[in-house]
């Protein structure tokens, strides 16, 4: 039950104020400004705006100032803004195999047209803790090469052979859970977006543990790819698409183990991850539960595990969701409370007395 | 209309800095637009997320009417390319077409140009090691 209450409005709003004291810090440290986020916090920019579900670098660089740092709070902020901003449309679908690829690795192939191109990348570094970072230097530089060709998508080369399952393409509009509360059972569509934009340590955690057991998938990843692709959109006024814009995207592609049947030769499954800017581990996890979440479209059987349940999946991946429910129970509660305290003195008064 | 969408809202500023009068037909406006993906990266649609995006229409005083949708939320920006669209499809074409969008389209090309080169320069070389009991 909640009961309306009055007053503290004078302790709100010193405590926002505190709040905006604590955000800046100690004064004689220069400000951060928005555009040094978005330039040098780029990954968290990226989370930001994959798990806020809106591209856009320079509000998702003002959130996380305005947050202090924290992820999800910023993109709290991002959602709620999102909610005042009228739907002008949908894009065409993104043309991924047109990508601008800045990197692209695979391992199921070493020697593959196009090459393997590591990228911006953290592997192979040391993970030692660089304390050049910390004096101020020049900018570095990259060194350069000829350009490569274009590169083609590796599952492309399986689908050639028959030896993985067939994407049925197709023009049908997705189902959209940003307009329509999401219902169960949720088809791939559906759960590819609830994923995109569910929070990325819980994807994680559901990946690692189809990985260890709980839930087989055995996948290799086919091709991750991370680069700028196109965006357009049909004009009306204009009568054809033209291009509004431009992001950048992560896709991973994992090619999975078997299906067949006696009718149907043995091919490789699917699963797929494409999330907003360079975000690698998401995209990789997104794609483990992707596929771990096709186990009855696949005809496998369903071990229980956590991530082959869909409605704890998609249900529970949501962070914003999650964090207002977990969140609200450190807001007053204090009749709920006396009333269950009233209740326990009651039973303690009953049980003392039966005891005596 | 893909470039100029594209464009640094400060560049497109530098290159077209006198913008004739022009009468608004629409917003400018900003709002989201859905971004879809498809499932596999070649099968049926899926909603992605949204992305910002401003649109703008425009009339000349001699009645062409252009339009805009750019990326992001800068009104300004908008305005500006939906006055260019209108008179690109004026006599003033091809002098604008040199001045504002062959610059733009040149710094755009050399961006990904770089960008790409240093894609390139952190290609993997394999060498296949030979197996000492062959």
């Amino acid at each position: 039950m909640y009961v309306a209450v009055k007053g503290g409005e004078r302790a709100i709003d010193n405590a926002h104020a505190l709040l905006a004291e604590e955000r800046r810090g100690d004064p004689a440290v220069p400000e951060l400004s928005v555009a040094q986020i978005r330039e040098q916090m780029t990954l968290a920019v990226n989370r930001v705006m994959a798990e806020g579900s809106l591209y856009d670098p320079d509000l998702a660089a003002l959130a996380i100032k305005q947050a202090r740092g924290d992820l999800i709070e910023a993109i709290f902020l991002i959602r709620a803004y999102r909610t005042t901003l009228p739907r002008l449309g949908h894009s065409n679908p993104v043309d991924t195999g047109a990508m601008a690829a800045v990197r692209r690795v695979s391992a199921t192939y070493k020697d593959l047209p196009g090459g393997q191109v590591l990228g911006p990348t953290f592997d192979y570094t040391h993970r030692l803790i660089d304390f050049a970072l910390a004096a101020e230097g020049e900018a570095p530089r990259a060194p350069q090469a000829e350009p490569l060709g274009p590169v083609p998508r590796v599952t492309g080369f399986l689908d050639r052979e028959g030896l993985i399952e067939a994407e049925p393409d197709s023009d049908a509009t997705p189902r959209d859970l940003t307009r329509e509360p999401m219902e169960l059972p949720a088809d791939r569509a559906l759960r590819l977006q609830a994923l995109t934009r569910g929070d990325e340590g819980f994807i994680l955690s559901l990946a690692y543990s189809s990985q260890r057991g709980y839930g087989r998938t055995h996948p290799f990843v086919g091709e991750l790819r991370i680069g700028e692709v196109a965006v357009e959109m049909e004009i009306p006024e204009l009568g054809f698409a033209v291009e509004i814009g431009e992001i950048t995207v992560t896709e991973c592609e994992t090619v999975n183990q078997f299906t067949g049947s006696k009718t149907k030769a043995p091919q490789f499954t699917r699963g797929y991850g494409l999330v907003f800017g360079q975000s690698e581990r998401k995209a990789i996890s997104m794609s483990l539960v992707d596929r771990a979440l096709r186990w009855e479209e696949l005809g496998e059987d369903n071990t229980g595990a956590p991530v082959q349940d869909a409605e704890f999946v998609l249900m529970h991946a949501d962070n914003i969701q999650a964090t207002g429910f977990l969140e609200h129970i450190k807001l007053p509660h204090y009749v709920d409370f006396q009333s269950e305290l009233e209740l326990v003195r009651r039973l303690r008064a009953g049980a003392q007395e039966a005891a005596e | 209309m893909g470039l100029l969408a594209r464009a640094r809202p400060n560049r497109l500023a530098a290159v077209f800095p006198d913008m004739p009068d022009s009468t608004l037909l629409r917003g400018p406006e900003t709002g989201a637009v859905m971004v879809r993906g498809r499932q596999g990266g070649t099968g049926a649609p899926f909603n992605l997320g949204e992305v910002t995006i401003t649109r703008c229409s425009v009339q000349l005083p001699c009645g062409t009417v252009g339009h805009a949708h750019v990326q992001g939320r800068d009104k300004a920006h908008a305005r500006r390319a939906a006055v260019l669209d209108a008179l690109l499809q004026t006599q003033d074409a091809e002098a604008l077409t040199r001045a504002v969008l062959s610059p733009l389209a040149a710094e755009e090309t050399a961006r990904r140009e770089t960008r790409a080169r240093k894609a390139a320069a952190t290609k993997v070389e394999f060498f296949t090691m030979v197996r000492g009991d062959d």
